[in-house]
């Protein structure tokens, strides 16, 4: 790539991710906020302890400073697909615009009709239409991060679509395959569920907050024992879906996998790291250790991607080579190719497009149908025209490495904590723990690091494309000032800094304030 | 119908007027999406493809984009 094109993309990425990762800020605490508001709620509704209804207006009050900030912060990435990644627009045709409209409709009418029953139908509705109302906001949240994530997965894993030559334009052929794709069942539950271990560690760490200053006790013990069941289960479900998701990654994204793990070379009974240190400065295909220090799990990763404690595991350098194999996204299995075969058909692809529409121009149908037919027998290649060197096709290994691990350890982390804060609330004798409220305290922020994390690890370890296998960054940029970019990117930065500066502020003098303002 | 209509309204109404906290977070709402799409968005995100005028124009631009970005 020439040094301006570089700075294009490499900007428009920055820009890209900034609002990604602010919006993700917002938006998991909500995702399991709100089915514990309604839990808490079910249980006013069932026993008609206004105890409940004290604490489910308190935390209603969280969600809603958390609901209004993030609310349409998600719209500037759309924006950013029509200015910084027009190419990328075009090309994913209808297959994002579907469910993202899905996701604006539900959105836009259940969340803004039943939230408005939630806040203003306290005394106005019937308890049950206001639970109703409460579960149905909690519904619907989850619901809209269902389409963001369909239409993201179909990035991870193209699958149900016809690409057009006339047109340049993907074209949905099979719904279901787009909604049902494994790979969007797991990034869904996966996904979901870290947002409810967020929001659990969320409510722990508050509830420790009021323990510390031992104020409203009751309250903070009943709210940290929900929260503790609530989110043990979300996150040993996170685990599980974890699994879930990296066996999918394994088979079809198998250089996100290695980058995951710092695997350059594979073999049989491949070892998982549990903590390790890269080396710095190595490079594919150098012969060189990856790693400086590790402590690992023999045969873990094996088991971890394909359920089997001896099978063979794919390095990069292997990858590289073409040693390895894969699922295509018709779901055939296939045996992997050198990268610079790839590299080759990927031009084929590219070209074979091109003369089409010279064909085309010229009125020249034979030519265009053989042209379709190189096309069509390379695209599952495509992407792969744009690479100059095989090295290109390998993401940023040490971020991913880093992210994934800490996200795994936090993970690990929770369980243990949330264990604890249960069997302890249970008990009675959470109160007495200051170290452990500390704790709880201060996990408020890695459940936000590791929430960031594993979007980092996602996003960041299926470079260099936008669309697996078929359109890298660089060919999926618009035509625009690097510059513009950087400007935009500034305005961002400002602004998100300040919306959150004023979240944080405001949320602190909400919860300062307590549970007894909610009568 | 009407009577449904009224009673939608005054419940938006009555629920606006007794907000606290609500009126901050509604402001910062409108402050949020006034900046979005009256400064940003015609400012500084305008839809690249939105200066041709038919699908097919745009079809071939990118087209050109696509298979140029190989030479480079």
């Amino acid at each position: 790539m020439n040094t301006l094109l570089t700075a294009l993309v490499d900007w428009s990425r920055l820009q890209f991710a900034l609002t990604a990762m602010c919006h993700w800020i917002f938006v998991p605490l909500t995702l399991g906020l709100g089915v514990m508001i309604a839990i808490m709620e079910t249980i006013y509704v069932r026993t008609g302890n206004d105890f409940w209804k004290r604490t489910v207006k308190f935390w209603m009050r969280i969600f809603g400073v958390n609901f209004a900030f993030g609310v349409a912060t998600g719209l500037i990435l759309e924006f950013q697909f029509g200015t910084n990644w027009s190419n990328y627009s075009w090309f994913v045709g209808d297959i994002f615009g579907a469910p993202l409209a899905i996701e604006g409709i539900l959105a836009f009418f259940m969340e803004a009709t039943f939230i408005a029953v939630m806040f203003f139908g306290w005394n106005k509705v019937s308890k049950k239409f206001h639970l109703l109302s409460t579960w149905l906001v909690a519904l619907s949240v989850n619901l809209s991060a269902l389409w963001i994530l369909v239409a993201n997965a179909w990035m991870q894993y193209p699958a149900g679509m016809y690409f057009n030559p006339d047109t340049a334009r993907n074209e949905m052929i099979d719904f279901w395959a787009v909604i049902f794709s494994p790979v969007a069942i797991n990034k869904f539950t996966h996904t979901v569920l870290s947002g409810f271990t967020l929001a659990a560690v969320f409510v722990v760490g508050v509830s420790a907050w009021f323990l510390l200053k031992k104020r409203e006790v009751a309250f903070a013990m009943k709210s940290t024992k929900l929260a503790a069941i609530f989110g043990l289960v979300s996150a040993i479900l996170l685990a599980i879906t974890g699994d879930g998701s990296a066996v999918q990654v394994a088979q079809k994204q198998p250089m996100k996998l290695a980058a995951m793990e710092g695997l350059y070379e594979g073999g049989n009974g491949v070892k998982i790291s549990a903590i390790g240190i890269l080396k710095p400065g190595k490079q594919p295909l150098d012969g060189k250790d990856a790693m400086l220090f590790d402590i690992s799990i023999p045969k873990g990763l094996s088991f971890l991607a394909y359920g089997d404690l001896n099978a063979y595991v794919a390095g990069i350098d292997d990858i590289i080579k073409g040693d390895y194999h894969y699922i295509d996204r018709k779901g055939e299995k296939k045996q992997g190719i050198p990268m610079t075969e790839r590299m080759e058909r990927g031009r084929l692809a590219i070209d074979a497009l091109k003369s089409y529409q010279d064909a085309k121009e010229r009125s020249n149908a034979a030519a265009m149908q053989e042209a379709k037919v190189i096309l069509e027998e390379n695209f599952d290649h495509f992407g792969y025209g744009y690479l100059k060197n095989p090295k290109e096709a390998v993401p940023p290994v040490p971020l991913t490495f880093y992210t994934f691990h800490i996200m795994i350890l936090l993970g690990g982390f929770f369980i243990i904590l949330l264990l604890l804060s249960w069997w302890w609330s249970r008990g009675g004798s959470l109160e007495k723990r200051r170290w452990f409220l500390h704790l709880s305290l201060w996990s408020i922020a890695l459940a936000y690091i590791a929430s960031q994390c594993g979007w980092i690890v996602a996003e960041v370890g299926r470079q260099p494309w936008t669309i697996q296998d078929l359109l890298p960054v660089s060919a999926a940029v618009s035509g625009v000032k690097a510059g513009t970019v950087q400007t935009t990117f500034f305005i961002f930065l400002t602004m998100f800094i300040v919306l959150l500066i004023a979240e944080v502020g405001i949320m602190l003098r909400q919860i300062k304030k307590g549970p007894e303002s909610s009568q | 119908m009407i009577k449904l209509l009224k009673r939608v309204y005054y419940f938006y109404l009555e629920g606006f007027k007794s907000m606290t906290i609500g009126k901050t977070l509604w402001l910062v709402i409108a402050i949020k999406l006034s900046i979005m799409f009256f400064i940003l968005k015609p400012l500084f995100f305008k839809n690249e493809l939105s200066k041709f005028q038919t699908p097919q124009e745009k079809s071939k631009h990118v087209i050109e984009q696509i298979t140029q970005k190989t030479e480079l």
